[in-house]
């Protein structure tokens, strides 16, 4: 990736953040916290890793992504609109009566959106499904699927994991988003996910850990990843809960409150400047 | 007139899917360790690349299965009842239901007639939470000419389905050459004037037999089949209910739920009519051989015969 790729890729996820930012206000709730967080992922998989067509979302060959933590919805919205998929003006109805873009992903509506899901644990499960059928078809299209650190207290996040390392689905890629925070606090002291490396180690997997936030350290991931054969990866990606927004970040009470006018003007002040500053350098 | 069958629906169910896997080369079959009872070990054997073990994983196996069907593929996703549609009733409800997937719950050893495994196993719930869940087809084939018609027809429907499988052979009475499936309607397979018997899966048999007891004795029942729960067949209920006046409904199911209740609803919004519920009244079963419970639990067709001429006062 050269420099100038980079920087589009920063001016890309800062635009993803504005609409993420813009979508939860507008709905007067959702996740900002977790979708900040995921921001830079949304944006290095819809405008760098993944083989996708928005003109053609249900292309048979497509690499597939399904956010098994739906609650960042709101972030993977944002990534779409900015893709192509559908205007950014839709982030504006986000959750509300008779909107396209709901709650959590709703692949019957909303182009981009290969899976609906919400309901921690069980996005994971169908992206093992869409990467056995890949194998069963002999079609060479991966899947990726975005969890979240608090999400995998879910059993049903290792009994997946443990199918996708014996069905050796080499196509199918795990991003956690390890933030540190989920809705009662920070993970190590709710539930204490970690070490989440050597547990998915034990489970077969290819492991990586990566900054997040860092657009060579998540192209140095992924590119690695697609090179694993026999195995299933993923990539445990570090990052800051809330990052862009200066008093969003690290507090767990932004995993699920929508910003007030003063907060969402003084979000969009500093997300704008952001931008300003990467378009103008 | 086909020959009589003395089969398991389990049994039939493997046979039909195997069967029709050359027809329908996206059928897949997905099982959690329990191949060898849910006969979905008959596809592992003829198509083994097309069938996935996924292990004591339930929850995961309905997921996978609903990925594999937005990629084309039909999934039957094989369980004990208990499982498939207990365990793992929220991945169903998320993971296909709401999706409107194109994935076919399969229940195995559904009802008390698990026999001596005991009340863990013995699941009369099934019918009920798959009922709440919109857009689901609830399929429960009374027999072996019933299940291998029945497969065929969730396969054609596209979207969710959940079939209800039995572990006990039952003697088949759908090998009539008229005998015709169609999906969300009932059968009546013995007209009468006095009273309506509406059964469902193993329960149809003894409604049967106990219709012939019945006219022996001079009381005219009529015997209707319902292998769809959901969508129920309301216009064949009312249309009997208007005839005889009087209702009684025979599942082995909660009678909370099932399809007692979905006709009684039925009826007391359309068409006020007395129905009397026969099923496991609200208890959990326990360990027996499985036809020594199933007369215990009054699911036998000298049960429903007393019931009726109690209910006519004869």
């Amino acid at each position: 990736m050269n420099s100038c790729d980079k920087q589009q890729l920063k001016i890309t996820a800062a635009k993803v953040r504005l609409g993420i930012i813009e979508g939860v206000f507008n709905a007067k709730s959702g996740h900002p916290g977790g979708s900040l967080s995921a921001a830079d992922v949304f944006t290095y998989l819809y405008f760098k890793e993944m083989r996708i067509d928005p003109k053609n979302p249900k292309d048979p060959d497509r690499d597939r992504f399904v956010l098994s933590k739906g609650h960042c919805a709101p972030g993977l919205y944002s990534a779409l609109a900015q893709r192509g998929y559908f205007s950014t003006e839709e982030l504006k109805s986000l959750r509300h009566i008779g909107a396209m873009l709901q709650g959590h992903p709703d692949m019957k509506g909303t182009p981009g959106v290969d899976m609906s899901s919400g309901s921690l644990g069980q996005g994971v499960s169908a992206a093992v499904g869409m990467a056995l059928a890949g194998k069963l078809d002999n079609k060479d299209y991966r899947v990726y699927t975005l969890l979240g650190d608090g999400e995998i207290e879910e059993g049903q996040v290792w009994e997946a994991a443990m199918f996708a390392s014996h069905k050796k689905l080499d196509n199918l890629c795990l991003i956690v988003d390890s933030n540190g925070l989920q809705i009662d606090g920070p993970v190590s002291e709710v539930a204490g996910p970690e070490p989440i490396d050597k547990k998915f180690e034990a489970f077969g997997f290819d492991v990586q850990i990566a900054n997040g936030h860092c657009f060579d350290e998540l192209e140095a991931a992924f590119e690695h990843a697609k090179t694993v054969k026999g195995k299933p990866s993923v990539i445990i990606v570090k990052t800051v809960k809330g990052k862009g927004v200066s008093f969003m970040e690290n507090q767990v009470s932004w995993h699920g409150t929508a910003p007030n006018k003063e907060q969402y003007e003084k979000a969009m002040q500093e997300l704008t400047a952001a931008l300003h500053e990467l378009e103008g350098c | 007139m086909a020959e009589m069958v003395k089969k398991a629906t389990r049994e039939s169910f493997g046979e039909a899917v195997t069967e029709l896997a050359a027809e329908y080369p996206d059928v897949v079959v997905l099982d959690a360790d329990l191949a060898a009872a849910t006969k979905t070990g008959i596809f592992k054997k003829a198509y083994p690349d097309r069938f996935f073990d996924c292990g004591i994983a339930e929850c995961n196996m309905i997921g996978v299965a609903a990925g594999l069907a937005t990629c084309g593929k039909i999934p039957f996703a094989a369980s004990f009842a208990m499982f498939s549609a207990g365990r793992a009733f929220e991945q169903v409800r998320n993971s296909v239901g709401y999706p409107k997937l194109n994935v076919k719950i399969v229940g195995s050893h559904a009802g008390i007639s698990v026999g001596e495994d005991g009340a863990t196993h013995q699941c009369c719930e099934d019918i009920a939470l798959m009922r709440t869940i919109p857009g689901m087809v609830i399929l429960n084939p009374s027999d072996h000419y019933e299940m291998k018609a029945a497969v065929r027809a969730a396969i054609e429907h596209k979207g969710p389905c959940y079939i209800r499988l039995g572990r006990l052979a039952v003697e088949s009475i759908n090998n009539s050459d008229d005998y015709k499936f169609e999906l969300g309607k009932g059968i009546t397979l013995r007209e009468g004037t006095d009273i309506t018997i509406i059964a469902t899966g193993l329960m149809v048999n003894e409604a049967v037999k106990a219709a012939e007891a019945l006219a022996a004795e001079g009381i005219s029942a009529e015997v209707i089949n319902i292998h769809t729960i959901k969508p129920l067949d309301e216009e064949l209920v009312l249309a009997s209910a208007k005839k005889t006046g009087r209702v009684v409904t025979v599942e082995e199911h909660n009678i909370i739920g099932g399809l007692g209740e979905a006709v009684s609803a039925v009826l007391s919004e359309k068409c006020p009519t007395p129905v009397t519920r026969i099923g496991v009244n609200d208890v959990f079963g326990h360990s027996g051989p499985a036809v020594d419970l199933l007369k215990e639990f009054g699911l036998s067709a000298e049960h429903i015969a007393e019931v009726v001429k109690e209910k006519l006062g004869k």
